[in-house]
Formats: C-alpha cells, structure tokens, sequence
C-alpha cells in the first residue's frame, strides 16, 4: 500500500471527457488572470493619471482589490467548485471574524495619532 | 489505502485527493488560511491606523515608487498564474511540465523578493528607519511579513521541487503540491490588497 502511494503513474485515468473539462477549465482561469491583470492596471492608472478625484480614486481601487480577491479565491484557488464547502466556510468565517477587527483598529489607532 | 479509487487505471484525476491524507492536508490548510486571513487583517488595520503618523520622519508618497510596484505585482501574479498552471499539468500526470512551471513560479517570486529587499534598502537611505515613526514601523511589518510568507513559501517550492525532482507524481506528493500552490495563491491575495491599499492609497494621498 505504501508502495501505490509512492509509485508514479505511466498514465492519466482521465477520460476525453474530463480532459475536456479540464481545458476548459483551463481557458476560464487564463481568461480571468487576464482579467486580474486589466484590474491591477486599472487601478494603478486610477491613481498615475491625476486627473481623478482622490476621493473618487480611493474607493475605486478598494472595490477593484475587491473583485480581485474573489477572482483569486472563486477561479485561482478553485473556491466554486462544488467540494469546496468548508473551505469556503473557514474563509467566509475568517473574513466575517477580521472585519469587526479591522474597523476597530482602524478607529482606535486613528484617533490617538502619535 | 487508496480507498475506492482504481490506480491501475492510472492517475486519478484529482490526485490531490484521493487519498485521505490529501483530503485532512487539503482541509486542514484551509483552516490555516483562514487563520492567516484574520492575522493579516489585524497587521492591515493597524497600519491604516498609523499610516498617517509620520512623526517627522518621510511619508509615503515621499518614498513610494509607482513603477517598483508595478513590476513587484506583475511578478507575483504572473507567479500565480503559473502555480496554477501547474497544478493543470499535475492532474495531467505531466510531471515535467510541472516541474517546469514550479521552477517559473519560484523564479519570479525570487524576483519579487529582490525587488523587495532593494526597495526597504532604499527606504532605509532616506531616512525611515524602523524605529523612525508609528508609520515606519507598521508598513515594515506588514509588507515585511507578507515578505517573510514569500520567502517561506520559496523555500517550500523549492524543497519540494529538490525532493520530488525525479519522483514523479505519487499520491503522496501531489497533495503537497497542491496545497504549496494554494499557499503561493494565498500571498497573492494578501499582495493584492498591500499595492491598493499601501502603495497606492500612500501615492494617491488619502
């Protein structure tokens, strides 16, 4: 048993099918780093070219890092998929847990300055 | 025991988890994940917090450099990217192509980290020490710790790449790939909202 697991294969079990499935699969997540890369650009011509407001700019990046990251976790680290539920609750609970904290922070060390 | 899965048929097609120990690896890292999301959202808040108290000292958009940064979140998405790739190819039974595409992906996380390095060198030139001000300190620690989980994570690619060289892919190694490539993902997030919310929210000047 030791030896099955340590043993490489000759070939892959995937059938046409899956094979297909997976280039497919493929071409999605080519297709969204192509869309990350347009948003990173994006976001960093928001803040070159000053022709925008600061206060349009900031916000507009903050919501591009945003779609960003669900691009990274749902396509990248393959949190759609259909087995992927407590990945997806331990994230969701980390995300729901770091908020509260975050803003805390944020308000408390903002307001004593030093 | 491999469980239900059929190994003479060749690799399974999702050899990461097959076995039960790939499955409690795959599991139990996106616990570690989730953890980290809570640890590097603390590390965020307090630089948002301090990043105006400059104490004197140089502030952001003094020191920041919009092109070094471009380049640095070139290199690591194009490292993501290629991590993915990867992992295409190792459910594929493509072991080489893998291998290839790891050694890419640590190739350009060592240029990130370069890119790094030379830039706190910089910094530290023009005059923000650590100790310099409350904004000094947090932005080194939070871009230093994201630093630190890129070297961690080349140090792992590349002791795996040594390790599995001429292995192949096995049921053992295939999880551990896997979840090295979801970790290198992991940074990738993390860099995504440090070049929003460090770099260019400091050059922009909100």
């Amino acid at each position: 048993m030791s030896d099955d697991l340590s043993k490489p294969f000759t070939k892959s079990s995937m059938s046409e099918e899956e094979i297909m499935k997976i280039n497919k699969e493929r071409k999605i997540q080519v297709t969204s780093f192509a869309f990350m890369i347009f948003l990173t650009i994006l976001a960093f011509i928001a803040v070159a070219t000053e022709t925008i407001e600061v206060g349009f700019a900031i916000p507009f990046i903050l919501l591009l890092a945003v779609v960003q990251f669900f691009l990274q976790m749902y396509y990248f680290m393959h949190l759609k998929d259909k087995d992927h539920g407590w990945p997806n609750a331990f994230i969701i609970s980390g995300v729901v847990l770091s908020t509260p904290a975050l803003i805390a922070l944020i308000l408390l060390l903002g307001v004593t300055k030093y | 025991m491999a469980g239900s899965v059929d190994l003479s048929k060749g690799l399974p097609s999702h050899p990461e988890k097959s076995t039960l120990e790939g499955k409690n690896k795959f599991l139990g890292f996106w616990i570690f994940l989730g953890g980290e999301t809570i640890m590097f959202a603390t590390f965020f808040g307090t630089f948002l917090g301090l990043r105006e108290g400059t104490a004197g000292g140089p502030s952001a958009e003094e020191l920041f450099s919009m092109p070094l940064v471009f380049i640095m979140t070139m290199l690591l998405l194009t490292s993501s990217l290629t991590s993915v790739l990867a992992m295409f190819s190792m459910k594929k039974n493509n072991f080489k192509n893998m291998l290839v595409l790891m050694i890419v992906t640590v190739l350009l996380g060592v240029g990130f980290l370069g890119f790094e390095i030379y830039e706190f060198v910089e910094y530290v030139h023009h005059g923000l020490g650590y100790t310099t001000s409350a904004f000094a300190s947090s932005f080194y620690t939070l871009v230093g710790l994201h630093g630190a989980h890129v070297l961690f994570g080349l140090c792992w690619i590349t002791t795996l790449i040594i390790r599995y060289s001429r292995s192949g892919i096995t049921l053992t190694n295939a999880p551990k790939f896997y979840v090295a490539s979801l970790y290198w993902h992991f940074i990738d997030v993390v860099w995504v909202f440090i070049f929003t919310v460090v770099y260019l929210m400091g050059i922009g000047g909100a």
